[in-house]
């Protein structure tokens, strides 16, 4: 990923109340934030912040309800005006801007916005809806009429153009809200727990379609949700949020594997279950395996016939020899050709095998340096099933009472 | 209690003394204008045959309302007509829409800018609550010596009476606006304006239009007030029945005012659900 800083935070605060700069000396002095709002009335909502979210990445942010999540998100976009600190938007300081200048630089540079409760326009049919920015803009009828239906279609709401917000689901006005911003070619796109009104399937669809959009236009976004599951799914790097403040930044696996202090660890363990889940119980059936002396035609046409992208190869004792990519099969064949050999065998390339006690911590790990399935062997290297990524993720994510519970318990730490 | 009595009644003379003398060409300004609306409007309403007007009207209350509305209009217009309450009627009616065009032009601004500033709405709500409780009548004596006898207090003392609740709900109806909506447009660099437009007032179009039609109802029960201080039409008529003792023609105007009544509910109730679907 290309490392340039899109958005810069530097000791950026936001307090809520009459006279909010009483809240800095009395936290500097060693002032709770529960004693701020107790006795000078003062709601700390985020406290020094200094952030750089990348180019291109999508970043999280997470923790607790009332942890500052979405003051920092509005702060971004100077939606709440920060009591203190800067806001850098590529080399633009956002907060030296005037109203006039913030106006225009909300329409020219950044942003989209997606909200939790959909906040699309009930008046509006779904097209004057996503035109919404377009509009503001001053951008011509056709033009904009154009690039809505662009960004309609884009999120699967082709033939719902005329129709009005009472009459999509859920999902679909999300699906609205999301056009609307996509509508306007954003660089930046701030999401407020933008899934969490959804009900669990739709959510994820959601998040699919989010990744897989994400994969064609490289945005920058900023994304809020409460539950670790998402951000796992969704977040290059994951901020986690305490009482306005933000005590970790890194990457999924740090934040699980390095937990900042007890907080974060509280945060992630209700749902890190790496040392209790083991390889056998996550690992799947294996559908298809090559032989070591299938020719690489008859391995292609497994491949073909199991729908696969790459396939486990065995010898007659079932015991793991290698792994193939459908794409380096075809590579090989293809050198083969050119250069007029005749192809016996398919080059395997070695790969790294599990054991079923193998705890899901080592998983990761492992995982996250193959690109193809953890292969499950016994002690005498024969193939039991596989690991698959996604079984990994399913594994770390827990269910929504789960969720509930760890926060609770994170809460009383 | 005290042998000192508040001189409150003084103090209220001497301050309409002040205003007539330092005002008073803003107030003669002001009549002129109301004058010219309503009789235009007049004069439109009567000159016209009284069947084209009662036809249009009718259509009118059909096409904005329904059929209901509209078979109403016309069954009750033509009632009016057919008892001679034409002309009171017109004058009515002319005096009303004259009020309720002056409501809309100083309510709606004041409600969006009680909407748009904390210190607007509480400088402002105690005033509202003063108009609208003090009785309809004292309007009466301060409209008369500013303007006269006639149409024109009639008009102001309306004026006064029927501002508050489109005042309060055009303020009620944009604070209720989600704020993540006004959010969304401010996120997409709306101004100020564009917000408004765009946004606040549509989404608050339904409870805007249940204050427009708030006030036309107390607007019409003013109109038989201001027959008190000369203002020609069904309250006038209505008055000469009572001074008269004669039950059958107080009846009769008072039949044709609800009949007003009625026509202009349906059609500005009518508004309020034009306001596009809402979200559940
Ligand atoms: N407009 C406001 N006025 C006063 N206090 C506020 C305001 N907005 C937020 N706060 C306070 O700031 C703190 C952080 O709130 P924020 O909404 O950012 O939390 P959050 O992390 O988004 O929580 P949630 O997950 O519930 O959405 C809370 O203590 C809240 O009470
Ligand atoms: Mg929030």
């Amino acid at each position: 990923m290309d490392r340039k800083p899109k958005i810069r935070t530097r000791n950026l605060s936001k307090v809520f109340g009459p006279r909010p700069e009483r809240a800095f000396t009395f936290l500097k002095e060693g002032g709770s934030k529960l004693e701020a709002q107790e006795k000078l009335g003062l709601a700390v909502g985020v406290y020094d912040v200094s952030l750089d979210i990348y180019e291109g990445e999508t970043f999280v942010l997470m923790g607790l309800s009332g942890s500052g999540k979405s003051t920092l998100l509005r702060l971004l976009n100077r939606l709440h005006e920060p009591t203190a600190g800067q806001i850098f938007i590529d080399d633009i300081e956002l907060t030296a801007l005037n109203k006039r200048e913030l106006i225009e630089a909300r329409r020219t540079k950044f942003m989209g916005m997606v909200f939790q409760q959909f906040a699309i326009l009930p008046h509006r049919t779904v097209l004057e809806n996503v035109e919404y920015g377009l509009e503001v803009q001053g951008v011509d009828k056709a033009q904009r009429r154009e690039k809505a239906l662009e960004a309609t279609e884009l999120v699967g709401l082709k033939g719902w153009e005329d129709s009005y917000p009472s009459q999509l689901s859920g999902g679909m006005q999300q699906r609205v809200g999301l056009a609307r911003s996509l509508a306007v070619d954003a660089d930046i796109l701030l999401m407020d727990e933008a899934f969490s009104a959804l009900d669990p399937l739709i959510r994820k669809e959601m998040q699919d379609e989010l990744i897989e959009l994400q994969s064609r236009m490289n945005k920058t976004i900023v994304f809020v949700t409460h539950d670790l599951d998402e951000a796992l799914k969704l977040g290059d790097r994951i901020a986690i949020m305490k009482d306005a403040q933000v005590v970790q930044v890194g990457t999924a696996e740090e934040i699980l594997t390095a937990p900042a202090d007890d907080y974060v660890k509280a945060f992630v363990e209700g749902v890190d279950r790496t040392g209790v889940l083991t390889a056998g119980s996550i690992m799947q059936p294996v559908k298809e395996t090559a032989h070591v002396r299938d020719g690489p035609r008859t391995i292609l046409t497994k491949l073909r016939r199991s729908g696969l992208s790459g396939i486990l190869v065995v010898d007659s004792e079932r015991q793991v020899q290698g792994y193939l990519t459908s794409e380096n099969l075809v590579e090989q064949l293809e050198s083969a050709r050119a250069s007029q050999e005749r192809l016996e065998m398919a080059r395997v390339d070695e790969i790294v095998t599990v054991s079923e006690e193998t705890p899901l911590q080592d998983l990761i790990a492992i995982a996250s340096e193959t690109s193809g399935p953890v292969p499950v062997v016994d002690d005498r290297q024969r193939l039991r099933g596989v690991v698959v990524k996604g079984s990994i993720l399913a594994a770390l994510a827990p269910t929504d009472t789960e969720t509930d519970a760890a926060s609770q318990e994170a809460t009383s730490v | 209690m005290f042998d000192f009595r508040i001189p409150l009644r003084d103090w209220v003379e001497a301050f309409v003394d002040f205003l007539q003398t330092y005002l008073g060409a803003f107030f003669d300004g002001f009549a002129d204008v109301t004058e010219t609306i309503i009789d235009a409007l007049l004069a439109v309403l009567q000159g016209s045959p009284s069947i084209v007007v009662i036809v249009v009207l009718s259509l009118l209350a059909f096409w904005l309302a329904g059929w209901r509305t509209g078979l109403f209009a016309l069954l009750g217009l033509f009632l009016v007509e057919n008892i001679g309450l034409w002309t009171p009627f017109l004058q009515t009616l002319a005096l009303v829409l004259t009020a309720q065009i002056l409501i809309m032009i100083v309510g709606i601004p004041l409600g969006i800018l009680s909407a748009s500033s904390d210190t607007a709405e509480k400088i402002m709500r105690p005033i509202l609550d003063f108009m609208q409780t003090m009785p309809a009548f004292v309007y009466l004596v301060p409209a008369v010596i500013f303007f006269g006898i006639g149409l024109v207090p009639g008009v102001v003392a309306t004026l006064v009476f029927a501002l508050p609740p489109l005042i309060r709900l055009v303020n009620l109806g944009i604070r209720q606006v989600p704020s993540d909506l006004v959010e969304a447009a401010e996120a997409f660099g709306s101004t100020g304006w564009q917000k408004l437009v765009k946004v606040q007032f549509p989404v608050a179009l339904p409870t805007i239009m249940a204050g427009i039609n708030q006030s036309i109802m107390l607007n019409l029960s003013m109109v038989v007030i201001a027959g008190m201080i000369g203002a020609r039409g069904l309250g006038a008529e209505v008055l000469r029945g009572i001074q008269r003792i004669n039950v059958g023609q107080g009846f009769e105007a008072g039949l044709a005012v609800v009949i007003l009544a009625i026509v202009l509910d349906r059609i500005t109730a009518s508004f309020g659900k034009a306001g596009g679907p809402k979200t559940g």
